[in-house]
């Protein structure tokens, strides 16, 4: 099997490892780099559950090889709260019930993520309609929808931070 | 009890880790030495194996073995998996081996297990195996299957009938011949599958020196899996540990025992090091039990004012291959019939029939969305006959809470006469119905229609038998360093198990949610255990964690008044801290408390004193606890392209006490969006072959964002008189009655073309195709 090396800037942190030309992005970070909080749901591209930024933009870790992203700066779910500070989102992710087994949730998390960083004030629609690449079996997508809303408004500014609960 | 943590809207325990990925599914574990396993599976429906030639496939690098069902240890070679629910209505009580012996009967059906270095190593393995098979002709339609004289789902079986069953009380014939008005009605709802996001994944790895195997496992219930496994494997209970780490779903498919959770266990055993297996989605639509799959042809009788006077028909099951859970799912079909209505007679014979499928065991609502599906479609036919409003044709017969408890007449599948033991269905029809705009619908139908809209709104109501013993079981314990360890055989896909035993446990001993530390899912935890499913943790969990917490509260207080030297009347438990409500308020930590209670060694423990500060309880239900609901849905429908849209959807929901609003909340909407799925877009299909046709998302359609609204959720709480909680099962009642509501919606949007449905899913090409048929499309271009 052809091996090819490739280097990859996770987290903002640089890996340089040779891997096998077919093993995917997903695999190598879950198996590789040990970065388990990216999840495969699907495989073929629809459940989005492994969904990462790739270069600031979402992407399926599971339709990409790992050597497609040499060169690239990957962001993980890890890699939202870097310092064990929950982000924003992740803490609206808690106030509003948006998940209940966790497995969808990483891909959630970087959909939104990346949702939230390009219209600052979605509407309801715009939420749901970013979220159409995720599929969550367990909520309903109600406490997803309300999270996103939520920390856009945290975000914006506009409503205090409650405290922890 | 107080109000601090039970009731309460807690955010969630379980939440920071998941979120900042770190949650720990079975994928996860890594040990060394890990080997990776790959199955071969029947591409056939129905065929007899001759043989395998696995040489290209051993020779490959990395490969490390190669196992069918001869490399497999006794008794696991040849003994059939274990029936889990005998019935003696059940007359081929038939269940698959770990791997195929000399017939696959149905597609995906595991023939082989290949273990290599990487699992993209064994998938190229596998591929390099040869499976030689004599094909056989494949049932796929269970209609024709029951009829005798077809080819049989088994080479050598007579029958395709599995079983055949009456449920019934009254006499419906007398009933029906009296009759103002009898309906009839055949409707059908085909499969769908669990789907949840995470496969199931088996890791299991044998310790030699203290010759433990232990098993990581995404199942529901690990405890009743490791029994299975010991008697697949032989050997003892104690030598074999069962841990269902977090996982990612469950809906019902993860209760069963799998023919992967035995192989890959003998696996680890003979090639000595650890093995796993990972589920892919292909796999999972192929090998994952399914449900629903039922044709019904019911009547109902009723007088000239709608009352119903009986209601009888025959329902066909479709079963699969095997029959693993037996025949629990159309027994509870047929015993939910009757409902949350007065129905004086009732006569169903249930006909479970094997195909070349696979099998079809509960999957969230377990039977009873098909039963709601038929009942609430006769009774919105007598409305429409009778022209009364459907509401009102439901409140002339529903149960009346004075009628509590109700027995209905039937036996239901806990072996206990079918008694509902609380409810107040008027009201929970009437919270919902206002909550929904029922009362001003028809003006915004009108308006709607005027703009070339059509929508339309509908309505079912159910009762749920949730709670279901035999038992659940938790230990309490108090730790020296103050935390309050609790155990449970209860499991978590997601239902906020720990936060919920959590609240229970801090509101009886009087410690913070935080100090509890929780063990879900692990054999090693307690030594009973049975799982999820039937809605039944918060009942079976539940009451087991408040009795004994209870139990601990008062070995607390006993040893805290002998430490303070007061009364025990005296103290008080608060935050983790025992303190004496007198003098200058004494107090001690619950961690010197469990160093007391370890006594000192060689001196004897004062009177009435035992070992530690700690009590495990088994709750044993009597029955079933029988939650209730209301389901109102609006859909607008695409005329044109058959797209319906569900505009709005509105929920009473009676589910007893309420431990964590947030949690049952998040319960319904979710069961509402499988509802969805079922009632529009979920369809498991197959060929003439009983080939399998739709297995990736992008042939079964999930529901999306867009696809499920946010619910408006009223609670009708009436307190289970059964249990020390008062609680019912929250976790399948949104999924219920919400194809039966949606179903009556879409035939309500398109009454100016008075079309009729009867089945689920109902896709986009059905509706067009009825509205074809209906003429609809002359009228419209004509307009």
């Amino acid at each position: 099997m052809g091996k090819q090396a490739t280097r990859v800037m996770v987290n903002g942190k640089s890996y340089a490892r040779v891997v096998d030309a077919r093993l995917t992005l997903a695999d190598f970070l879950r198996h590789e780099l040990n970065l388990t909080g990216t999840h495969l749901g699907c495989e073929h591209g629809v459940c989005g559950a492994c969904t990462v930024l790739v270069d600031g933009r979402t992407a399926r870790s599971c339709l990409m090889f790992a050597v497609q992203a040499n060169g690239c700066a990957v962001t993980t779910v890890e890699g939202l709260a870097p310092d064990g500070q929950l982000s924003v989102l992740q803490q609206a992710f808690i106030d509003n019930h948006g998940l209940q087994c966790g497995f969808c949730t990483p891909g959630m998390l970087m959909t939104l993520t990346e949702l939230l960083g390009d219209t600052p004030e979605p509407s309801e629609q715009d939420v749901r309609e970013a979220l159409t690449g995720n599929l969550c079996r367990c909520t309903g997508y109600a406490g997803i929808v309300a999270a996103a809303l939520d920390a856009a408004q945290r975000l914006r500014g506009t409503v205090a931070k409650p405290g922890s609960p | 009890m107080g109000a601090k943590h039970f009731g309460a809207r807690v955010t969630r325990l379980e939440d920071p880790a998941l979120l900042a990925g770190r949650g720990r599914f079975v994928d996860d574990v890594k040990l060394p030495g890990l080997l990776h396993a790959c199955f071969v599976r029947s591409p056939h429906a129905h065929a007899k194996l001759r043989g395998c030639d696995a040489r290209a496939a051993l020779i490959m690098p990395g490969v490390h073995a190669v196992m069918t069902a001869d490399d497999l240890p006794e008794p696991m070679r040849d003994t059939p998996l274990p029936l889990l629910l005998p019935n003696p209505a059940l007359n081929v009580p038939r269940t698959q081996t770990a791997l195929a012996r000399g017939e696959v009967c149905y597609v995906g059906q595991a023939v082989a297990v290949v273990v290599a270095d990487t699992r993209y190593i064994a998938e190229d393995a596998a591929a390099a195996l040869v499976v030689h098979y004599e094909v056989l002709p494949a049932v796929a339609d269970c209609r024709a299957a029951a009829e005798d004289g077809g080819p049989g789902a088994h080479s050598d079986l007579t029958t395709n009938v599995a079983s055949t069953f009456s449920l019934a009380y009254g006499d419906t014939d007398a009933a029906f011949a009296d009759a103002a008005h009898v309906f009839r009605e055949e409707l059908w709802q085909h499969r769908g599958g669990g789907m949840a996001i995470e496969t199931r994944a088996v890791l299991a790895h044998h310790e030699p020196v203290s010759d433990l195997l232990t098993v990581w496992s995404g199942t529901q219930t690990p405890h009743i899996g490791r029994r299975m496994l010991a008697d697949l494997i032989g050997r003892d209970l104690q030598s074999i540990r069962v841990i269902a780490p977090d996982v990612g779903g469950g809906f019902g498919p993860k209760a069963i025992f799998y023919p992967e959770e035995a192989v890959i266990p003998a696996a680890a055993l003979k090639l000595g090091r650890p093995v796993k297996w990972i589920e892919d989605r292909r796999e999972h639509f192929l090998c994952a039990t399914q449900e629903r799959d039922q044709y019904w042809d019911v009547a109902i009788a009723v007088d000239g004012e709608a009352k119903i006077l009986g209601v009888r028909g025959r329902m066909l099951h479709d079963t699969g291959a095997y029959v693993p859970w037996g025949i629990v799912m159309p027994y509870i079909a047929a015993s939910t019939v009757p409902g949350p209505y007065v129905v004086p007679s009732y006569r169903l014979e249930t006909v479970v029939v094997l195909t070349n499928k696979v099998p079809t065991t509960p999957v969230r609502g377990a039977g009873r969305p098909q039963a709601v599906f038929a009942m609430e479609r006769l009774i919105d036919r007598v409305a429409r006959e009778l022209k009364i409003d459907r509401t009102e044709v439901r409140r002339r017969n529903l149960i009346q809470p004075e009628q509590m408890p109700y027995e209905v007449g039937l036996m239901f599948r806990d072996g206990k006469p079918l008694v509902y033991d609380s409810g107040d269905y008027p009201r929970g029809q009437d919270k919902a119905l206002a909550l929904a705009g029922y009362d001003d619908f028809r003006e915004r139908q009108e308006a709607a229609l005027e703009q070339g809209r059509f929508i339309g709104i509908g309505l079912a109501n159910y009762v749920e038998g949730t709670g279901l013993g035999p038992f659940e079981g938790v230990t309490v314990r108090v730790l020296p360093s103050g935390k309050v360890a609790v155990a449970t055989g209860a499991t978590s896909q997601g239902q906020g198990t720990r936060t919920t035993l959590s609240q229970i446990v801090a509101e009886e001993v009087g410690c913070r949610l935080d100090d509890v530390v929780m063990t879900v899912g692990d054999t090693a935890a307690i030594s009973q255990g049975i799982g999820a499913f039937a809605s039944r943790q918060a009942v079976n969990a539940g009451s087991s964690a408040h009795v004994a917490g209870q139990a601990v509260r008062q070995q607390l207080i006993a040893l805290a008044a002998r430490a303070l030297g007061v009364q025990e009347t005296d103290i008080d438990l608060e935050d983790g801290v025992a303190t004496a409500q007198r003098g200058n308020k004494p107090s001690i930590a619950f961690g010197d408390l469990a160093r007391l209670a370890q006594g000192i060694p060689g001196v004897s423990l004062p009177a009435g004193q035992s070992a530690g500060i700690e009590h495990t309880a088994y709750y044993t239900p009597t029955q079933a606890a029988y939650c209730s609901g209301t389901h109102v849905a609006e859909v607008q429908v695409d005329a044109m392209t058959g797209g319906v849209k569900v505009l709005r959807y509105t929920v009473a929901h009676d589910s007893g006490r309420v431990i964590n609003p947030l949690i049952v909340d998040g319960q319904v909407q979710g069961g509402v969006a499988h509802g969805i799925g079922n009632a529009l877009l979920e369809w498991m299909q197959y060929d003439a072959n009983a080939q399998p046709l739709t297995t990736s998302f992008a042939d079964y359609m999930l529901p999306m964002a867009t696809d499920v609204p946010t619910c408006a959720i009223a609670h009708v709480e009436t307190v289970n008189p059964l249990n020390p909680l008062g609680v019912k099962g929250a976790g399948e009642g949104g999924t219920i009655p919400a194809p039966a509501a949606i179903v009556a919606a879409v035939e309500d949007a398109l009454s100016p073309f008075g079309v009729r449905f009867a089945e689920m899913p109902l896709t986009p090409e059905r509706i067009v195709a009825t509205l074809r048929a209906a003429g609809a499309y002359d009228r419209l271009f004509a307009g």
